[in-house]
């Protein structure tokens, strides 16, 4: 029952978002400040989180193609598992653990105590000034992130490859990138879109139910990394299933 | 025409805050039974009882955060449970709320809290803005800390900065919430003048909740007193003096 409640909660709060989103006043400033916030917090743990898949994709899957005898195919395998899928989900998870968490706890302290009702009371609406400028935000931040993710997971994966056999980088991106095409790069890219806004919803969802103090924050920075990141993988199975029917 | 006279003169006399037969439940728990109240213009009300007894959930419902289970609020004449959004915020706007623990907020310098409402709702260029917050900061003795940030600031100070951004949109009405409550005795009679000074050069209606007494009794015109959701006596304080109801000769008396 409590399950289904809350959902329905869910929805009232989406309706009560889109409806904040799409009428005016815009709160453009608010919105450039959680955007270069997001942005310049996760930037360096995306960074790292990439680079580090990188390293680990090449290494495992240079011991499984030389065993295959298929060790040229090296540098596409890579590139195209980092473009495809463990650049967007990888950084997804990165930002579900770093903002949700971070936005879940804001909003939930501002809730319980009383800077939301202060919000209302003074004729701001908290959707508009806090949920839809921090929604938008992830939203549009996360195929940014994704890029650079991507970016640093292709450079230290060719470097891990290079202690072990020296290759030049612009030959492992020439071989890599032959079979990368367009339609590889961009649905992959785009669907964090949706991860974004995942990470964004549900957080402020959490926050804006906060309930009885410091408890009630912290059950809502738990519950928002947890859901954020649950909800991103269920995603990730719907989108990667729709990408190949559409973009295959 | 005599019809035509006395409308303006009846909405003249129209007391800003009017409440009737107002009850609210959360669950099964009864809040607000049946309260009936008035505020007339400049007009200070308490409104006493001990705490948890459902009374900064009534300032909540004057102000829309909550909707009543029954009965009608008007704020100048408009009924607020019945409003939109869009004409609530436009009521809300002549209403000042100073929040039991001053509700700032947090990301936000000092300044930039008592800014925020004339950010969004006046005209003001950011030059005449910065006056007028420095004005309001100044009137509550705190312009020496406009950027520090409200976790720099004891809870006086801070209720302080609240007052001034609760009055940045010249309300007609204000409502407060425990103004003194947590406050040492100096700190809560400084409280007390600010509000004082307030009513005599605005004429402000308020709405003061509260359970300290003596605050009640240093800044109010009348006095509500509620106990389990119900209005048990409203009056001077003299009335109450003269009740013979055990429970408002203990309230009064502490013993």
């Amino acid at each position: 029952m409590r399950f289904f409640e809350w959902f329905g909660n869910l929805a009232l709060f989406c309706g009560r978002l889109i409806r904040s989103a799409v009428t005016p006043p815009y709160e453009i400033r608010e919105f450039v400040h959680q955007f270069d916030e997001l942005g310049s917090k996760s930037l360096p743990l995306v960074a790292l989180a990439g680079a580090a898949t990188g390293v680990v994709l090449s290494l495992s899957t240079r011991d499984s193609l030389i065993r295959f005898g298929a060790k040229s195919l090296l540098p596409a395998v890579v590139i195209f598992s980092i473009i495809k899928e463990s650049g967007p989900i990888i950084t997804a998870l990165v930002v579900s653990g770093r903002a949700a968490a971070g936005i879940g706890a804001e909003i939930g302290a501002m809730k319980v105590t009383e800077q939301i009702d202060a919000m209302e009371a003074s004729a701001v609406n908290p959707y508009k000034f806090l949920v839809t400028t921090r929604v938008l935000a992830c939203m549009l931040m996360l195929p940014l992130l994704t890029i650079v993710s991507d970016f640093f997971g292709i450079l230290m994966g060719w470097a891990a490859n290079t202690v072990a056999e020296p290759i030049s980088l612009q030959l492992f991106i020439h071989a890599g990138f032959k079979s990368v095409t367009f339609n590889d790069f961009l649905p992959a890219t785009l669907k964090t879109l949706v991860f974004g806004v995942l990470i964004g919803v549900i957080s402020c969802f959490q926050g804006m139910n906060a309930r009885g103090g410091t408890q009630g924050v912290e059950r809502a920075a738990t519950n928002s990394v947890v859901l954020a990141s649950l909800f991103i993988i269920l995603a990730d199975v719907l989108l990667v299933r729709l990408i190949l029917v559409f973009f295959s | 025409m005599p019809g035509k006279d006395a409308k303006p003169d009846s909405k003249k006399s129209t007391p800003p805050v009017q409440v009737k037969s107002l009850s609210k439940s959360f669950g099964k728990q009864v809040v607000l039974k049946d309260i009936s109240l008035e505020v007339g213009q400049g007009e200070t009300l308490s409104v006493l009882g001990r705490s948890g007894t459902g009374k900064s959930v009534l300032l909540k419902l004057i102000i829309g955060l909550h909707k009543p289970d029954s009965g009608s609020i008007r704020v100048k004449g408009e009924d607020v449970t019945k409003l939109k959004l869009k004409e609530l915020n436009e009521v809300r706007k002549k209403v000042g709320f100073l929040f039991q623990q001053a509700a700032l907020y947090d990301s936000l310098s000092i300044e930039e809290n008592v800014a925020f409402p004339l950010r969004r709702h006046s005209n003001m260029s950011e030059e005449e803005s910065r006056k007028r917050v420095r004005e309001l900061l100044a009137s509550v003795g705190m312009e020496k800390d406009a950027h520090k940030l409200p976790g720099e600031l004891s809870g006086g100070m801070q209720k302080r900065v609240g007052l001034a951004r609760a009055l940045a949109l010249e309300p007609d009405i204000l409502l407060f919430d425990e103004p003194t409550a947590g406050l040492d005795p100096i700190t809560a009679s400084e409280i007390d003048d600010l509000i004082l000074r307030l009513q005599k050069e605005k004429h402000m209606t308020s709405v003061v909740v509260t359970h300290d007494i003596h605050s009640a009794r240093a800044v109010s015109d009348r006095v509500a007193l509620m106990r389990d959701g119900q209005l048990l006596i409203e009056g001077t304080f003299e009335d109450l003096q003269k009740s013979r109801d055990p429970f408002v000769m203990q309230f009064l008396n502490g013993s």
